[in-house]
């Protein structure tokens, strides 16, 4: 009998460079997710092929929900549509009671299709069109003002509809992180939020009804949280003392960071984010320390949608062919690129074979099916030995993925959810050729080639 | 292919490799111990595909897929020169 085979593979001795976090070496493999092989997805659907858990986006909704409450309890967690805003998926969210946070009117009639009514809605977005926000203000949608044209624009609409729109304004602040992010809604040092809510008060056709921040992305540092909330409330309480309006409302926007790795971050994101204990203490702490929480008890509102689905998402690929880079590492097509996986950009995402291989590893790097050099889904990571045909298994992928893909070159895949007692269906069916022509027009003198 | 450097590596039967000229020391696997080997012994890649697939469970076309890559390793460590 021949003797079993692995990759011949050589690798130069050196002492001291262990990884501090003393993490295995060891390529684990995933072979189902939630109980159904991978082996049968890709049968039945090919490949690529997003896959997402209806059990773990509910666990992690509950989750982050009840983990909120414990440190202050009028809480609301919206769906922020951007994330992910495939039809089922926003269902699971909303079934699970959340409202609907929306930043273009393409989102809007997305959440309204999905049957969210317009007093569910919250409208963020710097690019609200004035025909955008009369549907929303007659449809009573809270409007999230980002800049005075918004404001000038939502009073006209008031006095042509003889509605007083419910608003908040946007604010951001330095809340000791950087980037600082000063493109979305007033500044809080420099007095300018607050001159907008005086013009928005001496105007006295908007219902002021909250405030909104969103202080940035993949926040790594939760205290940031805490200095927005206070500056927030302080400013909650410093309107309620000038203009007597007492807010329902406020909003923390988003950004918690998912158990991803930032590309260029040493220490891996399973320890270095935050848990979402941390991001509720941290706000849980500036709510509970603030006076006008204790007399009024406004809502709080998350719109943190990363945290919520990018562990639920996985992407299945297949092994289209493997090379050898001078580098003496190797190379791995995959069919599945940087054109439907856009945040690899961002994430050194976890990849795993799916089945158990033996022996030892080599350095490989994944690469999409793009013609362009930056189509790079994992750099060299230890791998065991693929050929044609074989898959991996990319995680996580459930945020801004399927929103943000595009349609270069390739068809957009399959997408199927698992849900909760292990019954598969497609949530959104791989395009062909009609999704691509069927919004072309070809005038009459070009028919003919 | 110049093998000169391979030549004087001193390899032991559990796949350390020890290069004398320099002290540096190197780990290979069993599959490479078997190929780098046969390149002391001046067979050619042809050959060693050969040796390969009536050893060990592996097709012609994997085996020179993975001889490439190796040999690709042993380039970018300086074993071997073009």
């Amino acid at each position: 009998m021949k003797k079993h085979y692995t990759a011949p593979y050589i690798e130069r001795n050196s002492a001291g460079n262990l990884n501090k976090y003393a993490h295995t070496t060891v390529v684990r493999h995933q072979d189902n997710i939630d109980g159904v092989p991978i082996k049968n997805l890709v049968e039945k659907y090919g490949t690529p092929l997003f896959v997402f858990s209806e059990k773990h986006i509910r666990r992690s909704y509950r989750r982050l929900l009840e983990t909120i409450r414990i440190h202050y309890p009028k809480v609301e967690v919206v769906w922020s549509y951007k994330t992910n805003y495939l039809a089922a998926i926003c269902n699971i969210f909303h079934q699970e009671g959340a409202a609907a946070e929306v930043v273009s009117r393409m989102e809007y009639e997305k959440a309204r299709s999905n049957g969210i009514p317009g007093n569910r809605i919250y409208f963020n977005g710097p690019s609200k069109r004035k025909q955008d926000l009369q549907l929303a203000i007659q449809e009573g949608a809270y409007i999230h003002i980002d800049h005075l044209e918004e404001l000038y624009l939502i009073e006209n609409i008031a006095d042509e509809l003889a509605i007083k729109p419910k608003v908040a304004i946007r604010v951001n602040m330095d809340t000791g992180i950087s980037p600082m992010w000063t493109r979305f809604g007033f500044n809080y040092e420099n007095g300018e939020a607050y001159r907008t809510v005086q013009r928005l008060v001496s105007g006295g056709k908007i219902h002021l009804a909250g405030l909104h921040t969103h202080i940035g992305t993949f926040i790594l540092d939760p205290n940031a949280y805490y200095w927005a909330a206070t500056k927030l409330l302080n400013f909650a309480q410093t309107i309620k003392d000038n203009f007597g309006i007492v807010l329902e409302y406020i909003d923390m926007g988003g950004g918690f960071a998912s158990s991803n790795t930032l590309i260029d971050q040493y220490t891996p994101g399973e320890l270095a984010s935050p848990s979402l204990d941390q991001y509720a203490e941290a706000i849980g702490a500036a709510f509970n320390a603030s006076i006008y929480v204790k007399e009024h008890n406004p809502r709080l509102i998350l719109e943190t949608g990363r945290v919520l689905i990018d562990e639920s998402g996985y992407l299945i690929a297949s092994v289209l062919g493997k090379k050898n880079l001078p580098t003496g590492e190797r190379a791995v097509i995959l069919d599945a690129g940087v054109n439907i996986n856009i945040t690899a950009w961002w994430y050194k995402q976890r990849v795993l074979p799916t089945k158990p291989f033996p022996g030892t590893y080599q350095n490989t790097v994944f690469y999409g099916p793009l013609c362009m050099n930056i189509d790079v889904i994992r750099s060299a990571m230890p791998f065991p030995d693929l050929y044609y045909g074989d898959t991996v298994i990319i995680s996580p992928v459930g945020a801004y993925n399927v929103t943000q893909w595009m349609q270069f070159i390739e068809y957009r895949p399959n997408v199927c959810l698992i849900n909760e007692t292990g019954e598969v269906d497609v949530i959104r069916f791989r395009e062909d050729l009609s999704d691509i022509t069927s919004r072309e027009f070809i005038p009459d003198h070009l028919r003919q080639i | 292919m110049n093998t000169e450097q391979l030549m004087t590596l001193a390899v032991n039967k559990n796949g350390f490799v020890f290069d004398p000229e320099n002290g540096i020391s190197y780990t290979v696997n069993e599959t490479g111990l078997f190929i780098l080997q046969k390149l002391q012994s001046g067979v050619t890649k042809e050959e060693i595909i050969d040796f390969l697939t009536e050893e060990y469970e592996v097709t012609a076309k994997n085996a020179e897929s993975d001889l490439d890559h190796f040999m690709a390793m042993l380039k970018a460590l300086n074993l071997i020169e073009e």
